[in-house]
Order: structure tokens, then C-alpha cells, then sequence
């Protein structure tokens, strides 16, 4: 591992390289270098510069309002955080979901990965994996992807507004919709609606099928370099069924270390604190979490489409079971670590993605009307959901006037925080490390970042906690008072 | 032979008593308003429904119709000043329509919406507004409380109970609540109360009905208030 390179001895007598923003992820974020006179590295690290405070400011507000209060974390994934939430408010209300309502909140979620994996892979990251991390700048974009591969660009938009569609037909709208309420959903599919999905399904799960062959592709035409990129190891965390298979929408809580070795199986996460943690860290406002047992230094993991596709025991639907077994199967198993193959497992997921939703629309119980159910009321909830980006927790505290009290949310990219860093670590010493810098090296950093496809903006909560330095200087320069707050929230002069 | 008005060139009946607003409202002309409901007297206080009578600014909901009165209602010069009525109130307020279960259903926002209101234009005042959960069925949230006192006409005339009342002056106003301890828990207030089904923005809430209605059947998502009311449906109250 490069926790050495987490924190430079001298960072006075380094010289510093900042990449800000990084782009084509969702929200803001730097990289900062610090490299001495030989370009050796010493200090690399992934900051999320933004601040969100959800956590904080929802408080007071009542717990009917959370789904759709809390899914404006994100423009990209709020589906993720609506059902999560809703999830949670099911747990207060003591609901037992209908058929019909768990049907229609699964198919929501379907949408929402099937759309938020494809804009991941056609809009931000096929640019580098067509043309190449250190390709010409001007058209390593979608544009450029658009103008020299017209068709898979034209399945990139055509598969992301399908899954929008979803969303839009149980949720209300394609962005930001009430679909699910606490205790279930509050509409059905009308039969219209539901021919209106099922006569383009066909078509979405063969471009799903087209886009597992070309990542597929891609990588095994390198398959030493995609293999070696940002290479490390580590253990995975995601849901699971019952029974083993992938499964977004519920499940235990699994956890495997780098050898494949169950850490935790089958948990019941509504008490997910005893077996996660977070730590703060002074640079960053994303928290770090780590599997408690194994302690903060060796106990992060990854999360994602990576975690899930190695940590199931098989994927319920056919056609991206095949393909799961070929992933794992690929070069001896030798992608399974792999940064890059996030890219990879993404792509199972989304065929996953198609061929279930297909499966779901022709259950009649999406136009059921037994939408609600409500039963003993409890004062905590937590939901967790796996969310485009991973394992996504929210965890509310109500009082018994029905206000929230206490928030903490885990979001996906939050769990993803060391890996990235340690993705960027790698990268920084693979291919920077003793050279002159361009802008095509810098980008391998970003690629790397890219590849577990962070949503910034949702994973920054650290409200309260955040350590703060502040310096009262004269007008001459010189330091008057001083004061710090740590990591815990202690204040000292 | 009825006495007439006219509204904007459109000849309107109306009958000895009745208010610029009653004639028209009977007649399905909409003039937009916050505070009146014809169900309770008028107040006067919004002053969106400000109009010109025979050349003069009046609130239409307190002024009585005269045989012959010509209203100008839909002028641009009226709806700019009502567009900016409405600003203020959403800068004066903490109105995040994004999250608030009224949405789709609350008057302001579609006044705001038919006025052309798409920007805030003002600083917002980012007030500090006390909420009220401590009632068992309703959640009294006075960041979206417009001071249009329909809550305070409605308990004190139909209820019977005084439940509610204005505090303060300026900009210090603030809806109070008839009790000991000032919390709607300890007041009489009771969930079947004509004062919790008046408010037209999100301050009362019935608790744990939020968005159990569909975007798409709410009352503003496919026609404007000026739609609605020129239908003849009164917003505010909102369907099951």
C-alpha cells in the first residue's frame, strides 16, 4: 500500500502540481502532487473541495419530506438516495412493502443504474478508453466519440434517456420525481406506460450486449497495461442476497478480503456501525470509512460495480451471468483487482440492468394498486441500497414529534475514498514519478479517478467535524491568535 | 335587469354586496390572490389582487363592485407589481419548493409560475422560523407561512377556537399559536379543522401525507391557477 505517500515529510521544500477540477466526474474535486526537484513524488492526494451538509440541515424537517429532500445530493444518482431514504422511512413506519410497490421502487432503481452506467461509460470515460489516456485533448470528449463513432455514441444517449424514461414513468419526473413515500410508492405503471417500456427493451438489452463486447474488447487488446493501471488490492464490500446473487435493491451486507475470503457475510445492516467506521481526515471533506475489525489502516475496501460483480455468487439474469463468468474467468482471474475493470463490470451490470427490467415489466404486479402499507412505528431507520457507485447507507434518527434528529449518510464514493487515493498513489508512481509532466500524464490520474465513476457532490458530510485552522494576522504580517479544531470537534489555542 | 362591471373589456354581472373579487370568481374570471378565499371574509392584506377601478388602485377582494365600474385586472403594468409582490414574499420566507410536500398544490408557487415569476430577483432574507411538530397530525412550518391569516379566519370563524393569531409588527410578524406553552400540541387545534385544510402554501401540514400524490395529479401540474380558478375549482384544497 502508499499510505507513505498520503502525507510528505517536507511538503516546504516540495514543489506543488494541482489538477482542479477533475473533469468528467460528478462534482468537484483536486488532485494535489508534490514532487521535489527531480519530479520524485512524495505527497499525492485526492481532495473533495466541496461541501454539501445534508446531514445537518435536514434536521427538524419531517420524515416524510427526507426521500425527496435528501435526493437532491445529486442530479446524476438520486434515484439511489430516494429509495435509500425511503428504505430508512419504511424501517420508522414499521412497513412490510407490497408486491407491487417493491416491483415498481426495483424497476425505478433499474432505470437509474441502467442510465447513470451509461452515461458513466459513453459520455465520460469512452473518450479515454477509445482514443487513449494521453490522446489529443481537443477531441478526447463525447464530442470526439460522438464525431468518430457515431453509433456507439448514438447507444450512449439512447440507453441513458430509456432509463430516464423509467424514471420518469414511476417517479414522476426524469430528475428529482416522489415515486416512492415511506411505507411504499405512490403510483403505479399504467398499461400504456408499461408497452410503452417493453417496446424498446429488445433493442436496450442488445446495446448493453454491444457495450460489455467493446469494453471487453478494449481491455483484452492490452490486457497486461488495463491489468496494471492503478493496480492494488483490496478487499470488497457490497449487498447481497440470500442466496448469493447481485442484487441492487436489498440484501446482506458482504464483505470479502483480497483473497476472496468472507470478512463479514449475510449482515443484517441495519447495524451497520458495528462492523463500519469512518475516519476524518484534515485535507479532505469526504469521510473515510473502514470495515472496524480490520482496523483504520488495512480495514478500507472498494465498492461499486467491481465489489458486486466479484463478491456475488452468480447474477440473476442470464445473459450478464455469462458474462460474469467470462470477467472472472479472463487471463487466469487476473482482472478482478483491477482499477480499470470497473469499466468492465459496469457494463455487466447495465446488460443486468436491461434484461431485469425486462423480466419486471411483464409482472403484472406493476399495475397493481396496493401501493402502501404502514405498521408499529420505531424511531430509527436505516435503508442501504447498492447505488451506481456502491453500497449507499442512510441511517435517521426521529423524535417522537416525527422530526429528524440525526442524520448520518455513507455514500458510495465516500466508501470508495481510500481506493481512490490509493488509485491515484499508484498511478502517480507508475507513470508520473520522475518525469517531466503533460497533460496526457496528468490525465492518467484522472483516468484512474474516472474509473470508479465518483460523485463528489454526494459524499461530502463531514458537517461539524471538518478540522479548522484559523489565524488572526496584524497588518504587518504578524500571527496575533490561533485557533484549531481537530479531527473529533475539540477546539484548542 | 343585473347590475354589471366590466374586467378588462368583458362584461361581468354582479349583485348589490358583492366585491370586485365575488363577481368576478362567479363569473370565472381569475384575478390573482393569496389571502382571499370566498369561503371566509376578506382581508385585504396580500394585495395581489390589486386592480384599477375606474382609474384607481384597489384591493378587488374588499372593494364592493358599483353599477358601471370599469376594472383593468390583466394589464401588464398590474401583473409586474404582483409578479414583484411575489418575489418579496419568497425572498421574505424560506420557500424551497424542490423539497416541500405542496408542492404542485400551493398557491404561491403557482401564482408565481402563472405571474412569470422564474427567479427570486431579491436577496433572500434567510429568516430563522420556528417549526412546530408537536402536534400529533399537523406540522406547522412557518418558514412557508405567508401571514395570509386563512388559518386564523378559519379557526376563529368556522372552528370556533381562535387557535391561531398574528405576533409582532413589520417585519417581526409572525403567526402565534393560541396555547400555554405557544405549541400547536397543547392548543385544541384537531386535524378535522377547517383552519388545517386553508393554508395555500406548505405552513400546515397534515403529517404523513407527504407526496402521496403523484406529480402529474397534482392541481397546478398540467394547468395554471388562472386555469384552475377560471375552471371554478377553489386551490388550496387539495385533492385525495
Amino acid at each position: 500500500m502508499t499510505f507513505e505517500l498520503e502525507t510528505a515529510a517536507n511538503p516546504e521544500n516540495l514543489k506543488r502540481v494541482v489538477i482542479e477540477p477533475v473533469t468528467r466526474v460528478e462534482g468537484h474535486g483536486k488532485v494535489t502532487l508534490l514532487l521535489d526537484e527531480d519530479n520524485r513524488i512524495h505527497q499525492a492526494r485526492f481532495h473533495i473541495v466541496e461541501f454539501r451538509g445534508f446531514e445537518k440541515f435536514i434536521q427538524g424537517r419531517p420524515y416524510t419530506e427526507v426521500p425527496v429532500l435528501v435526493q437532491r445530493l445529486c442530479g446524476i444518482c438520486p434515484v439511489s438516495h430516494h429509495l435509500a431514504a425511503s428504505k430508512a422511512m419504511d424501517m420508522i413506519i414499521g412497513a412490510r412493502l407490497t408486491p407491487s410497490a417493491e416491483k415498481l421502487r426495483r424497476l425505478m432503481h433499474f432505470g437509474q443504474i441502467l442510465q447513470s452506467h451509461a452515461l458513466h461509460f459513453f459520455y465520460l470515460a469512452s473518450p479515454d478508453l477509445l482514443f487513449g489516456f494521453d490522446s489529443d485533448l481537443a477531441r478526447r470528449n463525447i464530442a470526439g466519440v460522438a464525431a468518430a463513432y457515431p453509433d456507439i455514441a448514438r447507444q450512449g444517449v439512447a440507453l441513458r434517456k430509456y432509463g430516464q424514461e423509467i424514471i420518469r414513468l414511476t417517479a414522476g419526473k426524469r430528475v428529482h420525481g416522489t415515486g416512492a413515500i415511506p411505507g411504499g410508492v405512490n403510483k403505479n405503471l399504467t398499461l400504456a406506460e408499461r408497452d410503452l417500456l417493453l417496446k424498446d427493451i429488445g433493442q436496450m438489452i442488445a446495446w448493453s450486449r454491444d457495450a460489455v463486447e467493446l469494453i471487453k474488447k478494449v481491455y483484452s487488446e492490452r490486457t497486461e497495461f488495463h491489468n496494471g493501471f492503478g493496480y492494488f488490492r483490496s478487499s470488497f464490500m457490497s449487498l447481497a442476497r440470500e442466496d448469493g446473487a447481485l442484487d441492487f435493491y436489498h440484501g446482506g451486507l458482504r464483505a470479502r478480503d483480497e483473497h476472496g475470503q468472507d470478512i463479514f457475510d449475510h449482515l443484517d445492516y441495519s447495524h451497520y456501525w458495528d462492523y463500519v467506521h469512518e475516519e476524518v481526515k484534515p485535507w479532505s471533506y469526504m469521510k473515510f470509512p473502514f470495515i472496524r475489525s480490520r482496523g483504520r489502516e488495512e480495514g478500507w475496501y472498494r465498492v461499486g460495480p467491481l465489489a458486486r460483480v466479484n463478491n456475488c455468487d452468480f447474477i440473476p439474469t442470464p445473459q450478464a451471468e455469462a458474462e460474469r463468468r467470462v470477467f472472472k474467468e479472463f487471463d487466469g482471474g487476473s482482472a478482478t483487482q483491477a482499477t480499470l475493470a470497473y469499466h468492465w463490470t459496469r457494463m455487466i451490470e447495465m446488460l443486468h440492468c436491461a434484461e431485469g427490467i425486462q423480466e419486471l415489466l411483464h409482472d403484472g404486479d406493476l399495475l397493481g394498486d396496493d401501493l402502501f402499507s404502514r405498521g408499529e412505528r420505531s424511531l430509527r431507520g436505516v435503508g442501504v441500497i447498492e447505488a451506481p457507485r456502491g453500497t449507499l447507507i442512510h441511517h435517521y434518527r426521529i423524535n417522537e414529534d416525527e422530526q429528524i434528529v440525526r442524520a448520518n449518510l455513507i455514500v458510495s464514493t465516500t466508501h470508495n475514498n481510500q481506493a481512490m487515493n490509493e488509485a491515484v498513489r499508484q498511478v502517480a508512481l507508475q507513470y508520473l514519478d520522475g518525469k517531466e509532466l503533460t497533460e496526457g500524464l496528468l490525465n492518467h490520474i484522472e483516468v484512474a479517478i474516472r474509473a470508479f465513476d465518483p460523485c463528489l457532490s454526494c459524499a461530502t458530510h463531514a458537517l461539524g467535524k471538518m478540522p479548522l485552522e484559523v489565524e488572526l494576522i496584524d497588518a504587518e504580517g504578524k500571527e496575533i491568535d490561533r485557533l484549531v479544531r481537530n479531527a473529533s470537534g475539540a477546539c484548542g489555542v | 335587469m343585473s347590475k354589471t362591471i366590466t374586467i378588462d373589456g368583458k362584461t361581468i354581472p354582479f349583485m348589490d354586496g358583492q366585491t370586485i373579487m365575488d363577481a368576478a370568481l362567479a363569473a370565472r374570471v381569475y384575478i390573482p390572490h393569496l389571502c382571499h378565499n370566498p369561503e371566509f371574509k376578506p382581508h385585504g392584506s396580500c394585495k395581489l389582487c390589486t386592480v384599477k377601478a375606474n382609474g384607481r388602485l384597489v384591493s378587488s377582494c374588499t372593494m364592493p363592485a358599483c353599477e358601471g365600474m370599469e376594472v383593468e385586472n390583466g394589464t401588464k403594468e398590474l401583473n409586474d407589481e404582483r409578479r414583484d409582490l411575489v418575489r418579496m414574499l419568497f425572498v421574505e420566507g424560506n420557500h424551497l419548493c424542490p423539497t416541500c410536500e405542496k408542492s404542485g398544490n400551493c398557491q404561491l408557487q403557482a401564482v408565481a409560475y402563472c405571474l412569470g415569476m422564474m427567479s427570486p430577483r431579491y436577496n433572500h432574507f434567510y429568516p430563522q422560523r420556528e417549526v412546530d411538530a408537536s402536534h400529533p397530525d399537523v406540522f406547522l412550518d412557518r418558514n412557508r407561512c405567508i401571514l395570509c391569516e386563512l388559518c386564523v379566519r378559519a379557526s376563529r370563524d368556522v372552528d370556533g377556537k381562535n387557535v391561531f393569531g398574528l405576533s409582532g409588527r413589520g417585519i417581526g410578524s409572525r403567526l402565534v399559536v393560541n396555547s400555554c406553552s405557544g405549541r400547536l400540541g397543547d392548543s385544541d387545534f384537531a386535524v378535522s379543522d377547517k383552519a388545517a385544510q386553508v393554508c395555500p402554501t406548505g405552513a400546515i401540514l397534515i403529517k404523513r401525507q407527504g407526496f402521496k400524490v403523484p406529480i402529474g395529479q397534482r392541481i397546478y401540474d398540467h394547468k395554471t391557477i388562472c386555469q384552475v380558478e377560471s375552471q371554478g375549482k377553489t386551490g388550496g384544497e387539495e385533492d385525495e
